[in-house]
Formats: C-alpha cells, sequence, structure tokens
C-alpha cells in the first residue's frame, strides 16, 4: 500500500505523540491531567508530523530530516511546556528532551516512507 | 647450410602473421591466443585509430554476425569483418585496454566494485538471451574492465567451444541455464574470504548441477544479488533468525539508536525526579 508522505507523517505524529504523552502516566502528580497530555501530545506530534512530512517532500536528505524533525520537536515542546505548570513549575526538562528526540524519530521515518513529492536530493 | 631452431621458430612465427595486404590496417603486436584464433593490436589507417584484430584459425560461422547483432554496452563493438589474402577470416573490433577479470580481482577491487562487475556482465547475458543468443563460454579471461571501470564481455557465441572446466555446467545441453551457471562460477570466482553467506548461497543456486534448480533466468539472480546489496533477505538463501535479526538492525541503525536515544531519555528522567 503507498501513502504520501503528508498523511504518513501526520498518522506517525499522531502515534508517537500519544505514546509520548502516555508516559506522563508513570508521573503520579501528572496523572489527573493525563487527558489532556494524550491529546496535547497527540496534536503536537501531528504538527510536527505534517512539518517534517512537508520537509521530507522537498528535500531528500536524512541527516536534514534529522535536524529539521528534531527542531520542530524541540520548539514545540518548548510551546507546551511554556504553557504547562506541574507542581508549580514549568516542566521544560521532562517535555523538551523527549519531544526533541521524538521529533529526530519522525522526521528520520518521514524520510523513508510514503511517496515523495518533487523532492530535491541532497548531493 | 642448417638453420638452428631458433631461427626456425622465428621464420614460423613470421609465416603465420596475418597478411594485411588490400586492408587499411597496420599490424602492430600480438595481444592474446586462443583456440579459435589469434588477437593483434592494429591500427587504422583511414580513421588513424588503434583496433583489436581477430584473426580466426578455424571458420567459425557466423561469430562477427553474431557479435555484430549484439549492440549493448558491455559487448565489444564490431567495426569490420573480412578474409584475408591468405584466406583466413578477419574482424577488427573495439581495442580493449584494460584488465582481464582475473588481473582485476588480483588488484583487490572492492566488493561493490566486484558485484559492479557481475550486475555488467549479468545485463550483457540478459540482453543477449531475450534475443535468443547465449555465450558458451563465460570466464574470467572472457571478461574486460576497462581503465574507467567499464565491463565487456568478449568470445561470444562460438560454436566449437562448449565451456571450461570450473565454468561449465554438468548437464550436457548448452543454453540460458548454462550461461546462468557460469555467471554463478564468475560470482564465485570474484568472491572474497571469508564471502558473505548470502552471495555463497546465490552462487551456489547458480550452480546447481540440476538445471532447473537453477534461476530461471539472469534477471531472477541479479535481483538476488541486489536484495543482498540493499540489505534485504535473498531467495538463495533460509538465513538463520540471529543473521535476519543483525541484518535487520545494520538496515535499521539509525532507528534502533534513535529509540534507544528516548528510551535512555525516559528512564534518566524518570531517575533524576526519584533522586
Amino acid at each position: 500500500m503507498t501513502m504520501n508522505k503528508i498523511l504518513a507523517g501526520v498518522l506517525l505524529g499522531l502515534v508517537l505523540g500519544a505514546l509520548d504523552g502516555g508516559t506522563a502516566w508513570f508521573y503520579p502528580e501528572a496523572r489527573p491531567l493525563i487527558t489532556g497530555i494524550l491529546v496535547g501530545s497527540s496534536f503536537k506530534g501531528m504538527v510536527v508530523g505534517l512539518l517534517s512530512a512537508w520537509f521530507a517532500r522537498k528535500v531528500q536528505s536524512t541527516a536534514w530530516g534529522i535536524t529539521v524533525g528534531a527542531g520542530l520537536g524541540l520548539l514545540f515542546a518548548f510551546l507546551v511546556a511554556a504553557n504547562d505548570t506541574l507542581n508549580g513549575r514549568h516542566p521544560y526538562l521532562e517535555i523538551m528532551v523527549p519531544g526533541f528526540v521524538v521529533g529526530a524519530i519522525i522526521g528520520f521515518v518521514t524520510q523513508r516512507v510514503g511517496t515523495p513529492g518533487t523532492a530535491v536530493k541532497e548531493q | 647450410m642448417d638453420l638452428g631452431d631458433s631461427v626456425l621458430d622465428h621464420l614460423r612465427q613470421v609465416a603465420a602473421l596475418p597478411d594485411l595486404a588490400g586492408t587499411h590496417y597496420e599490424l602492430e603486436c600480438e595481444i592474446g591466443r586462443g583456440g579459435m584464433g589469434v588477437v593483434y593490436a592494429a591500427r587504422d589507417r583511414e580513421l588513424d585509430r588503434r583496433v583489436a584484430l581477430k584473426v580466426l584459425e578455424v571458420a567459425l560461422a557466423g561469430e562477427a554476425q553474431l557479435i555484430a547483432k549484439l549492440e549493448h554496452p558491455a559487448v565489444v563493438p564490431i567495426y569490420e569483418a573480412g578474409t584475408l589474402p591468405d584466406g583466413r577470416a578477419f574482424y577488427a573490433m573495439k581495442l580493449v585496454t584494460g584488465l582481464r577479470l582475473d588481473g582485476y580481482v588480483a588488484g583487490l577491487a572492492s566488493l561493490a566494485k566486484r558485484l559492479e562487475v557481475i550486475r555488467r556482465v549479468g545485463e550483457a547475458l540478459a540482453f543477449a538471451h531475450a534475443r535468443g543468443f547465449i555465450h558458451r563460454d563465460l570466464k574470467p579471461q572472457n571478461v574486460m574492465v576497462g581503465e574507467f571501470g567499464e565491463v565487456y564481455v568478449m568470445d561470444w557465441g562460438v560454436d566449437a567451444v562448449a565451456g571450461t572446466p570450473g565454468f561449465r555446467a554438468p548437464d550436457a545441453r548448452l543454453d540460458r541455464r548454462s550461461d546462468i551457471y557460469a555467471l554463478g562460477g564468475l560470482l564465485q570466482f570474484l568472491l572474497p574470504v571469508p564471502p558473505p553467506p548470502a552471495l555463497q548461497a546465490i552462487a551456489a543456486k547458480a550452480m546447481s548441477a540440476d538445471p532447473a534448480a537453477r534461476y530461471s533466468d539472469v534477471a531472477a539472480f541479479l535481483l538476488d544479488m541486489e536484495r543482498f546489496q540493499e540489505g534485504l533477505a535473498v531467495e538463495a538463501w533460509a538465513e538463520p533468525w540471529w543473521h535476519r535479526l543483525r541484518r535487520y538492525g545494520a538496515r535499521n541503525a539509525v532507528l534502533l539508536w534513535l529509540l534507544a536515544a528516548y528510551a535512555a531519555v525516559k528512564f534518566l528522567l524518570f531517575f533524576l525526579r526519584n533522586l
């Protein structure tokens, strides 16, 4: 089955974002907020997946895909962490570091899966 | 006056030289000798270029015509065919400068380059088979690698030849599958020591004693080689589970490292939180 990169990126971001948000269950203080965390993390993942896939359609480069994905993951994780508080502080470390790695994974996978668009191969 | 043996030998050699009178070629030197004829380097006076001249000792029906029909990058192009004043047939072809495959391998070419040679030879074979021709005598001595990496398959379809030991199929038939046997022999010849198990299996399948057990065509052989080069499972080898796991790991190394990094980050954050 072939799937275009955008759809692949969105679905991948949704799944990985949900999984990443689900790990908040291991923090007892976050459990009452788990539904919101899951929704927010999934949405964040979808946005990162969409943008990474769009980039992958334009530039075919694994290294750049990982870099851009990681950067987007870090950026959106920062925006989420800046608007969140847990125990009276912003959970920058707990959200941004995993968000950075998840973004890198999304960036890598979107380079490999899905049918490409008008990609320019990196020399 | 008696003539010494060395003088007689020299006279015999001179007498055997082709008489190129009436042609536009000038003889330079002998560059190869086989059972069917001798190959000389010569100069084409009209086009001012060097050529290879094959002078046939035996009247081989249509060898030049056969090669001329195979217009492929890996088949040496024929420029002209004719008959010398002494009655021997000849044909002029591109003079290939490079190494015979046995010499090329001795130069420690990488596995990727060796497989590239096999791929080019296979493509030439597939091309010929599609047009109803078979090689009959594929072996390292009949493959040349040029100075820029170009590959040429020589000595096509000689009726009087039925293969060379080591590259000749055990069954008596001469058909596509006997060529595939020889191609497997060529791969076997090029494999490094120790050989990758998958490539060893591909060569072994091509060289099966039972023709029905070999690859059905050259394309299937080349596809299996391509699968090996892409890190995929090959048809010829039922690999053990641990090898399949290692191959999966090698093929997905980046993804596995990223997942491991994610797990490490999560574990570290959880651990630091509990300190």
